[in-house]
């Protein structure tokens, strides 16, 4: 076993923190879509509204059902052979929309579920006053059900934050990339992903950090 | 004024509510009693179209509305005609007591949140609990919860309030609290629709007893006439349970 370079380690820490921003944005957009799709799956499950339903049903079970990099290669390579107008879709727009759907699919059901679990008598208690559904759920159902369900949608945050990583394989230099590009050019394959590895292990301990708090807050909450 | 005619309702096959005439004047307060699963909640509910009648009519102030060609505006329009109380108080938990009562003035109503709270906190006082304003329900007793649910049904001025067993969920303590807060309403005129086990609040309280059995009135008239000149067997039947339970 040979030792470790541990001055190329160091040196490549500023370099590799030049792409860690690529890796949070394609994380936060993926994750503010698919919060976005994701609430709105769970509303048109929960309220059965007719053809979405079975749409949404078969796009869940899809996107589930089907691993990531399958989809990432769907929406890069596949969609513009198929409409010759999408051939401007890069890596980093497939990346996105993959992201997008493949956690609204799993950010749906826990969304759904604790939409169901929101006490039924207040629904009535909100269309006896003359609200309609879309009022309810803005105002009464969703706050407490995002709630509920936000220590699990901060896991598929973490989850998607690591999964931005397959975004290399097409062809993106976020951290991963970058990661890759350096260790090919110096052979220092350890180092190099080592040092990769490290960073996502840190944002992610900062993240479940800032977990562990907004659980406590969120477990006070609607109690004075 | 309300007024019900030929109301039914089937749960499939289940027919829960024969034809139901009723007329209620303005400021009249009526209890509604009866065995358990005669359709008693049914009827209120149905009032509020919380759940959709099977045919009849209902006529709420200046608004008829066939059950059957009920669009969504006319359903709207008679839930804010009809408040409701419920035994679980229901109040949204996310809510502190203050905005539970302004929320349908708010975005019912659209009224400007100024006046909206300004109304609020004016019923806050009525009900006695001005200084829970921003309590949210999970730190208030259960008379305290239920004193917001009416006064959340207060909020909006309804023609009449419907109140499905208010203080049945109550622990014995706050029971008193409660009924106390009804009769206050009840001398001030708001018209009520009101299903109890309360005997001495509708006794004392009501202006016509109702006694419904297998979905349908067999009975009705003011309280010194059903309490203790019933005409039919099954009030009669039914008092006595009522009271040999109460002394039990
Ligand atoms: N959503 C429902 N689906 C089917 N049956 C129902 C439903 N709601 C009530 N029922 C039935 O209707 C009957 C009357 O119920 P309810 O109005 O709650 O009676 P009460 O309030 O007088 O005790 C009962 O037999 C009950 O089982
Ligand atoms: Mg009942």
């Amino acid at each position: 076993m040979g030792a470790l370079d541990v001055d190329y380690m160091l040196g490549l820490v500023p370099v590799l923190l030049g792409y860690l921003p690529l890796t949070l944005q394609l994380a936060s957009l993926g994750m503010v879509l698919a919060l976005i799709l994701a609430c709105l799956f769970a509303v048109i499950r929960v309220q059965r509204i007719p053809v979405l339903n079975q749409f949404t049903v078969v796009f869940i079970s899809f996107f589930r059902g089907t691993p990531l990099l399958v989809q990432l290669f769907l929406f890069y390579y596949g969609l513009p052979q198929l409409f010759s107008a999408l051939t401007v879709i890069d890596g980093i727009t497939a990346t996105i929309m993959g992201l997008t759907m493949h956690f609204s699919a799993y950010m749906a059901e826990s969304i759904r579920a604790a939409i169901v679990g929101v006490d039924r008598s207040q629904t009535e208690a909100a269309l006896s006053i003359g609200m309609t559904n879309s009022q309810l759920m803005r105002r009464i159902i969703l706050p407490q059900a995002t709630r509920v369900a936000l220590p699990t949608l901060m896991n598929y945050f973490i989850d998607m934050i690591k999964a931005t990583s397959l975004a290399f394989t097409l062809g993106v230099t976020e951290l991963m990339g970058a990661t890759q590009k350096e260790a090919s050019g110096s052979f220092l394959y350890f180092e190099a992903f080592i040092v990769a590895a490290i960073m996502y292990w840190i944002v992610v301990e900062m993240l479940s950090w800032l977990q562990g708090n907004l659980e406590t807050r969120l477990n006070k909450a609607y109690s004075r | 004024m309300i007024e019900l005619k030929g109301l039914r309702k089937q749960f499939g096959d289940a027919v829960v509510l024969d034809g139901i005439d009723l007329t209620i004047e303005k400021g009249e307060i009526v209890v509604i009693i009866g065995p358990s699963g005669t359709g008693k909640s049914t009827l209120l509910r149905c009032v509020n179209f919380l759940e959709q009648p099977t045919a009849g009519e209902i006529t709420v102030g200046d608004l008829t509305v066939d059950v059957n060609r009920a669009s969504k505006k006319d359903i709207l329009s008679l839930r804010q005609q009809t408040a409701f109380v419920f035994q679980n108080y229901a109040l949204f938990a996310n809510k502190t007591a203050l905005q539970n009562i302004a929320e349908r003035l708010l975005v019912v109503d659209r009224w400007p949140k100024a006046k909206a709270y300004e109304r609020a906190r004016e019923i806050l006082r009525r009900i006695g609990l001005e200084d829970k304003a921003d309590a949210y329900p999970a730190s208030m007793s259960g008379g305290q919860q239920q004193r917001v649910g009416i006064g959340r049904a207060m909020a909006a001025g309804a023609e009449v309030i419907l109140f499905d067993e208010p203080t049945s969920s109550l622990d014995p303590e706050w029971v008193e609290e409660v009924l106390a807060l009804m009769k206050q309403l009840a001398a001030e005129r708001q018209t009520m629709m009101l299903v109890t086990h309360e005997m001495s609040f509708a006794r004392d309280v009501a202006d016509r007893v109702i006694f419904i059995d297998d979905g349908r009135i067999v009975e009705q008239g003011p309280p010194s006439e059903i309490f203790y000149h019933p005409k039919d067997p099954r009030t009669r039947d039914f008092l006595q349970k009522i009271l040999a339970s109460h002394q039990a």
